[in-house]
């Protein structure tokens, strides 16, 4: 986290500090809630967006890079390590995931290792690979070097799920200015309120920023469902129950025969 | 068609799981047990989290359960003195059972424990089913009566003290047998989501010597009660009772029971049991060979909390 704490300070003196920056980023969302029905298999939300000259400048560049970064709501996660002990496989190692988003999309026009460089990509967290993801290790909290195994399963299960990915063509620009991202929401997202921070890179270099959010909600009888789960466990278990007795009495009834 | 399932979290087609619950439903009606054993390691198989699927499978129990005990609570082959000394037992195994649950899995070992309580319980049971009915079929060829059981045979499980008398089953025996029989069976099934049948009626008829007029009844009621209080107290302590995955399981489950029973009936009783020794006994080594061979994934994840 110490980590994190420093980037962000650093990110926006040098935004601040850079003269160039003659760029605003204006963003528009299709849909600012995304509502999970019974029914629902999935759907991609489209952000669309243009490239301003800043007030009282007019000059463009030609060759933008834009990079969105969607993250879920946050969730501590434990990645574990079978091993064979006795004959049997059973979970013996295990590393925790603090705070890692539940749902991370790095959506860019081109591959982001050919935006700009290792060290840019790093001090701003932009890809998978460069994302904070830190581990409670002992007493203390970091993040590992990018081929540590868990770091590598964590990223792998999670994008084997859908809930992880780069797509580096999900981004294209319609004019040089103009563009549109496709923003993909999976069927078994979680539910809660997602950022969007959308980063535009010229020349190698971060020229312009904004961010936006969408929320994911769960409506209809399956929220009512979960909630009621939550809150009133014993309630919930009681009805249950009861509903299973009415479904084996209503079997009973029907299909009696003397 | 797709049904969104709201604690499992994810969406499952509803063709599927009703179908699996036929084919489960369709079991347990011809055999006369509750079908957990098979129904689990199902759900477990279609992505279903385990905690889940165990927690969801006690109330599709119940269910089933209920309809077959009003059944041979309308023929009267109930032992009702019974089935309450086995159910104020039961009840604390299951107490038990879902507290283990619990601690289990702040571990990350509940998927190890569910794993090895399959092996042992039903390679042990299914075995022991069909070497019995083997043996019960080879003396019915040499023309001999196909059960040995002797009315007035004692073990030293009837030397026991606080004896008691079970007028509808003709029984004279211990409480303490029926105590601890009834505690294992509600502390299994806590665990393993499983209503106990396969486990209780051959324990009955062995250790207690419950005549089979009495004992499906009688197992049918205790396997509705601790899967009922199993259900309220997953439901209260690990909030993991999935209301809509149960609901369509008990559609199907009951139908294909119902089938079921109508085959069951047709068969000579060796027979059965033979079949579902078998049965059971396939399904602990599929859980054993899972155990053994190494897993396609080493790393799994487990939700820890939201922030």
């Amino acid at each position: 986290m110490r980590r994190l704490a420093l980037t962000i300070p650093i990110v926006l003196i040098a935004c601040g500090l850079r003269p160039a920056a003659a760029e605003r980023l204006v963003v528009s969302l299709s849909n600012h809630r995304v509502a999970v029905t019974s029914s629902f298999v999935g759907e991609d939300l489209v952000l669309f967006g243009t490239v301003e000259p800043d007030a009282g400048k007019t000059t463009l560049r030609s060759a933008y890079d834009l990079v969105v970064t969607v993250t879920g709501p946050r969730q501590t996660l434990r990645t574990r390590r079978k091993q064979r002990v006795l004959g049997i496989w059973v979970n013996a190692d295990s590393r925790e995931f603090v705070r890692a988003p539940t749902y991370l999309a790095v959506l860019s026009n081109r591959p982001v290792s050919d935006i700009t460089d290792q060290a840019t990509l790093r001090k701003l967290q932009v890809g998978l690979d460069h994302f904070l993801l830190p581990q409670r290790i002992g007493p203390d909290i970091a993040d590992t070097v990018l081929d540590d195994p868990f770091r590598v399963a964590f990223v792998r299960l999670k994008r084997q799920l859908g809930l992880y990915r780069e797509a580096s063509s999900a981004v294209t620009f319609l004019t040089p200015t103009v563009f549109r991202a496709a923003i993909p929401v999976p069927d078994d997202v979680p539910t809660g309120i997602y950022a969007i921070d959308v980063k535009l890179f010229a020349g190698g270099a971060l020229v312009a920023s904004t961010n936006s959010a969408l929320e994911v909600i769960k409506t209809g009888v399956e929220q009512y469902v979960a909630d009621a789960a939550r809150d009133h466990g014993l309630l919930y278990g009681l009805l249950t129950t009861l509903m299973a007795l009415l479904t084996g009495w209503l079997a009973s009834v029907v299909f009696w025969r003397e | 068609m797709q049904v969104y399932l709201p604690i499992a979290d994810l969406p499952v087609n509803i063709f599927l799981v009703l179908g699996m619950g036929l084919a489960v439903g369709f079991i347990s009606g011809m055999f006369g047990i509750g079908g957990g054993f098979l129904m689990t390691p199902l759900l477990i198989f279609i992505g279903i989290p385990s905690a889940v699927a165990v927690a969801s499978v006690s109330s599709h129990i119940a269910a089933s359960s209920f309809t077959g005990a009003i059944a041979y609570w309308r023929k009267g082959a109930l032992d009702v003195a019974l089935a309450m000394m086995l159910l104020s037992a039961g009840i604390v195994g299951t107490a038990t059972g879902v507290w283990l649950f619990t601690k289990l899995r702040e571990l990350d070992q509940l998927d190890l424990m569910i794993g090895l309580s399959y092996v042992t319980l039903l390679t042990v049971v299914g075995g022991l089913m069909i070497y019995e009915s083997v043996r019960a079929e080879m003396r019915a060829h040499q023309g001999m009566p196909a059960t040995l059981r002797r009315p007035g045979s004692h073990t030293w499980l009837h030397g026991l003290p606080f004896k008691l008398r079970f007028k509808r089953s003709k029984i004279y025996v211990s409480a303490i047998p029926v105590w601890a029989i009834g505690f294992i069976i509600g502390f299994v099934g806590a665990i393993m989501g499983i209503g106990g049948g396969f486990l209780l009626v051959p324990m009955l008829i062995y250790f207690l010597r419950v005549p089979t007029v009495t004992v499906i009844g009688t197992s049918m009621v205790l396997t509705l009660v601790t899967m009922a209080s199993a259900t309220v107290m997953h439901a209260a302590t690990n909030h993991l009772v999935d209301a809509i995955l149960a609901l369509m399981l008990m559609v199907g489950g009951v139908i294909g029971a119902q089938f079921g029973a109508r085959t069951g009936q047709k068969m000579r009783g060796e027979r059965l049991r033979l079949l579902l020794g078998l049965l059971v006994f396939t399904v602990g080594l599929r859980f054993a060979y899972q155990l053994v061979v190494q897993p396609d994934d080493l790393f799994s994840l487990r939700h820890v909390g939201s922030e």
